[in-house]
Formats: C-alpha cells, sequence, structure tokens
C-alpha cells in the first residue's frame, strides 16, 4: 500500500466543537478537537468520565451529525453511520430478542447463510462463548454480554473499529485475553482502532498514542505517542515510564485524584 | 399521549406481567398452586351446604351442583352449543375487526410524527366516549342484528390495542436502532429485525386488554337485544325465572374468557421466547 493511499484514508478531525443544548442548560461536550488518525494506526483515548470520549466515538461512527467542525475520512466527510465504520458501545445493546449467536450474526447483514454460520461460530469461539450461543442477552454476566457485543463489531470486518470501554466489565485475565485477539485482529486486518479505556495500562498496551483528554469543556489534553516495541511487555522499565508520563499527565489538571479509581 | 392513556397502558401492562409472574410461580411450586384454590373450594362448598340446607333461597342463588346440572342439561338437549358457538364467533369476528384496525392505525402513529399529530388526537378523543354510547347510534344504523354487535365489539378492542402499540413502537430503545443504523439497516430491515421485536411484546399486552373488552361488549351486545348467544341466555334467565341459567352463563363466560385468554398468552410465549427465563 502507497503512502498516498494511507494518507487518503486517514480519519481527519478538524476544529471539531459539540454542545448539547437542554432547556436552561448548555454543555460543551467537545471544544476543538484536532486529531489526524492514519490508517491501521491504533489510538486509545483516556480521560475523566464526562470528557465527551462516548461523544467524540459517535460522531466518528456517525451517530450524531450536528457538530461544527469537519470530520471525514480520505476525503469523504462523515454525513451518517457506514459499514466500514463498526463500533461498540459502552453498553453492549444486544437485542433482547436474539440469542448470543443470532446477535453475533446481525453483524453480517446481506452475508449468505453458510457463510454468515461459519464467520459466527469462528466469532463466538474468540470471544469465548462457545457454550453461551444459544443463550439470550438476560442470561449473559455483564463481561459476556460485552464481549457478545464485541464479537458483533468484528464479524463483518470494519476498516475503522471504535471501541468504548469494551473490556470495563471483564476480569483481569479474560480482559488481557481480549486486549490480545483485538491486537491480533489489528494487526492482521490492518484496522484502524480507536479504543476509549479508564484504564491507563490498557491505554499503553494497545495504543500507538494515547489521546489525554480533559474536561468541562472537553478537550484533548495531550498526544502520547508510544514508541514501545511489540509485544509489549506491562512489567518493563520503559512501559513503567510512559506510564508515568501519563499519570503526571492525567493529575496535574486534577485536584481531587482520588476520584478516579484507576 | 395522554396521561391517562399511559396510566391504563401502564396499568394493563403491570397486570398482565404480575399475572405472568404469578403462574410462574405456582406452576413452579405445587404447594403454592394448590393454596390458591383453597379459597374457590370453600366458597364453592360453603355455598353448596348453604343452598342444600336452605339457608339461602333456591329461586334466587341455587346450589353449584345445580347450576352445573343444568348446564349440562342444556347441553345434553342441543341447546348450548349454538349459543356457545355465536358469542365465540361474536367476539372472534369483532376481536379481529377491532385488532387489525387497530394494528393498521397504532403501525402508522407509532412510526411517523405526521400521522401521530394528524391521527392521534381524533382518536383519544373517541377513545374517551364510553363506548356503550354509541349504542343507540349503532343500533339506529345498522340494526340490532351481527353487524351492531361486532361493531360494538370491534370499537371495544381497537382502542387497547392500538394504545399499546403505538406507545410500543414509540418506545422502541433508540439505542437498538442505532446499532441497527451501525450495520446499515434500510428502512423495511430496520422495521422486520428491530422494531417489530422490539414492539411485540406491548402489542401482545393491548390484545389481550382487548380481547377482554370483547368479551365484556359482548356481553352488552347481546343484553341489548339477541335471539342467540350466552348473554341472551342470561337475559332468557332473568325474564323466565331461572337463577341458574344465569349462573351458568357467567361460568361459562369465565371459563371462554379465559380459555381464549390463555390461548392468546401461550401463542405468544411462543413468539416471545426470551421473556422465558
Ligand atoms: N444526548 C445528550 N444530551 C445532553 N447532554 C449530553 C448528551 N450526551 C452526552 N451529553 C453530555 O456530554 C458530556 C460528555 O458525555 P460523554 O458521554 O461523551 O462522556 P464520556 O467521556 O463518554 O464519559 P464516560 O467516561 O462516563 O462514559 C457529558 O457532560 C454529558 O452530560
Ligand atoms: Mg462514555
Amino acid at each position: 500500500m502507497g503512502e498516498g493511499l494511507r494518507q487518503n484514508e486517514s480519519l481527519v478531525i478538524d476544529g471539531l466543537h459539540k454542545r448539547f443544548v437542554s432547556q436552561d442548560r448548555e454543555v460543551i461536550a467537545l471544544q476543538d478537537i484536532n486529531l489526524t488518525i492514519r490508517q491501521g494506526e491504533f489510538i486509545s483515548i483516556v480521560g475523566s468520565s464526562g470528557c465527551g470520549k462516548s461523544t467524540l466515538l459517535r460522531i466518528i461512527a456517525g451517530l450524531d451529525t450536528e457538530y461544527l467542525g469537519n470530520v471525514s475520512i480520505g476525503s469523504n466527510k462523515i454525513l451518517g453511520p457506514g459499514v466500514d465504520r463498526g463500533i461498540v458501545f459502552q453498553e453492549h445493546r444486544l437485542f433482547p430478542w436474539l440469542t448470543v449467536e443470532e446477535n453475533i450474526a446481525f453483524g453480517l447483514q446481506g452475508v449468505d447463510k453458510k457463510a454468515t454460520q461459519e464467520i459466527t461460530k469462528e466469532h463466538i469461539e474468540l470471544v469465548g462463548l462457545r457454550t453461551f450461543e444459544k443463550a439470550y442477552p438476560h442470561q449473559l454476566s455483564g463481561g459476556m454480554a460485552q464481549r457478545a457485543g464485541i464479537a458483533r463489531a468484528l464479524v463483518n470486518r470494519p476498516k475503522l473499529l471504535l471501541l468504548d470501554e469494551p473490556f470495563g466489565a471483564l476480569d483481569a485475565f479474560t480482559k488481557i485475553q481480549m486486549q490480545q485477539e483485538i491486537l491480533r485482529i489489528w494487526q492482521l486486518e490492518k484496522t484502524t482502532m480507536i479504543l476509549v479505556t479508564h484504564d491507563i495500562d490498557e491505554a499503553i498496551y494497545l495504543g500507538d498514542q494515547v489521546v489525554i483528554m480533559s474536561s468541562r469543556p472537553g478537550k484533548v489534553n495531550k498526544i502520547v505517542p508510544i514508541d514501545l516495541p511489540r509485544p509489549r511487555d506491562r512489567t518493563s522499565d520503559d512501559f513503567s515510564q510512559v506510564r508515568k508520563i501519563i499519570y503526571h499527565e492525567f493529575f496535574k489538571e486534577q485536584d481531587r485524584p482520588f476520584v478516579y479509581a484507576i | 399521549m395522554s396521561e391517562s392513556s399511559e396510566a391504563i397502558v401502564g396499568k394493563a401492562n403491570a397486570q398482565i406481567l404480575s399475572g405472568n409472574v404469578a403462574n410462574k410461580k405456582n406452576s413452579g411450586v405445587y404447594g403454592q398452586w394448590g393454596l390458591s384454590w383453597i379459597l374457590p373450594l370453600l366458597f364453592i362448598i360453603g355455598w353448596e351446604v348453604a343452598a342444600r340446607f336452605a339457608l339461602i333461597p333456591a329461586n334466587l342463588l341455587p346450589a353449584p351442583s345445580v347450576v352445573i346440572a343444568t348446564i349440562y342439561q342444556l347441553l345434553l338437549r342441543g341447546e348450548l352449543v349454538p349459543h356457545i358457538g355465536i358469542t365465540l364467533y361474536r367476539v372472534i369476528v369483532g376481536f379481529a375487526i377491532g385488532a387489525i384496525i387497530a394494528t393498521v392505525l397504532g403501525s402508522i402513529t407509532g412510526y411517523s410524527a405526521t400521522y401521530r399529530r394528524l391521527l392521534d388526537p381524533t382518536l383519544q378523543a373517541l377513545r374517551n366516549i364510553p363506548s356503550m354510547a354509541w349504542v343507540p347510534l349503532f343500533l339506529l344504523w345498522m340494526g340490532i342484528y351481527e353487524t351492531s354487535k361486532l361493531t360494538l365489539i370491534a370499537v371495544g378492542v381497537l382502542f387497547p390495542v392500538y394504545l399499546n402499540l403505538m406507545s410500543g413502537i414509540q418506545n422502541v430503545d433508540r439505542k437498538l436502532i442505532e446499532v441497527g443504523h451501525v450495520f446499515g439497516l434500510n428502512s423495511f430491515q430496520m422495521i422486520k429485525q428491530i422494531i417489530i421485536p422490539a414492539t411485540l411484546p406491548s402489542y401482545i399486552v393491548g390484545l389481550r386488554s382487548g380481547l377482554g373488552l370483547g368479551w365484556m361488549f359482548v356481553v352488552a351486545a347481546e343484553i341489548m337485544g339477541a335471539s342467540k348467544g350466552l348473554g341472551f341466555l342470561m337475559i332468557d334467565g332473568q325474564m323466565t325465572g331461572r337463577p341458574a341459567i344465569i349462573l351458568g352463563s357467567v361460568v361459562l363466560f369465565a371459563v371462554f374468557g379465559k380459555l381464549t385468554d390463555s390461548l392468546l398468552a401461550y401463542s405468544s410465549k411462543y413468539i416471545i421466547c426470551y421473556r422465558r427465563s
């Protein structure tokens, strides 16, 4: 793939402003966001609750088109949702009337039956839900539902995958396993990944860059490039070094760091 | 939607949901299932005893055994089946007409805000007319034959189905609709794959309360003027001073009302299988 094409496929966010107006209140959810995310890049976004991370992902997904500024992929302004962009929502958003299997297969609209079956099965394995394929969402634990949601977003292999705290409800072990899987898919498919997380270690472990956001108004505070070679070792000195920088950055603006259970 | 209509929908929902919960508990624990029969049984035994010992006048309240015997005799004489048949026919046809119209109206007003603004205020106004108030008009327009009865029943069925369907569609979780958008569903797919399944539970609640009203209205229609049907049988019992016939009709109404509701509940359980835990 040539450099020109790569440039073309970049996600460019330019002077993005987003505010919510409700009755008497106005919330500036995003203020002057400028980001360029190259195709195939893995971006982690961290920031305190309410700083506009989900809002940013919704705008990129095309679910919210009422904003100021420019958000485009290549030369195409984002005007609505598209199958080139997948999203794992903060809540699992599984359909309560479909089984795990059917929920995951939902991601394969217009794919023939046999292929759907195959791909679905493969992804059920991948997220470790094999014995639960016939279960309904209300029969799943929070972490299992979240994994089903991840599988649904993965099945149609979008070029850009938005992940909104996808591993929040997972135990440490499953979480690391899922991180590994996401990395594997990223490396294999060259998917552009944008991951929102509250877990700074996770952000460093996965990201090419860590975007630190601050709230009220929501804006980008700092972008920290992570130059550690992959596979990364969470216990290495270099990793600790980066962690220290990010923690420092995080708490510089916070007077009450104890509010954030990291 | 007005406050009152929401309250009614909510109440119907709560009733049917609590009914489900109770059923589940009952079938799970035999002790509790038996428990619910104690009171009615005691009541019937007490009633029977009181009637046998002439503690209550038999010409007003005959013993349960007499009521059963009367029903049985009517059955043997071949009189009962036509009465039941015509009443069932009226309920089912009236219900079908009302439900079909309500489904069309509820779908378009639930789906389109423009149609909601166009139609809903009028329908809400009509809903506030006590349905019995239509009776003289229907009789004048359509005579005392089947058409007026079916129309009255259909009107009764219409509103709960309409309200539940419309609010069901309006209340479909926006977040699930967004998932549909993310996967590029067109309007048709959206309706088929998300809106219909999400609306079904509330629609079924509407159908069940509609059916309940259908039974209520068939009684009214048949009492008003009919030469056949369980409601006619009741009036006949009253005219000829046979309370056993009136009570027998009441029992039959209860039995068939419950039966049709169970049928609807049972078939809906298949559709909303995810509710089974
Ligand atoms: N639909 C909406 N209407 C009004 N305000 C909204 C809406 N959605 C979000 N907001 C506001 O925008 C701000 C950012 O919300 P957002 O959900 O993007 O935060 P977040 O960074 O994802 O937080 P968290 O980490 O808790 O998920 C918040 O102050 C929130 O109250
Ligand atoms: Mg969020």
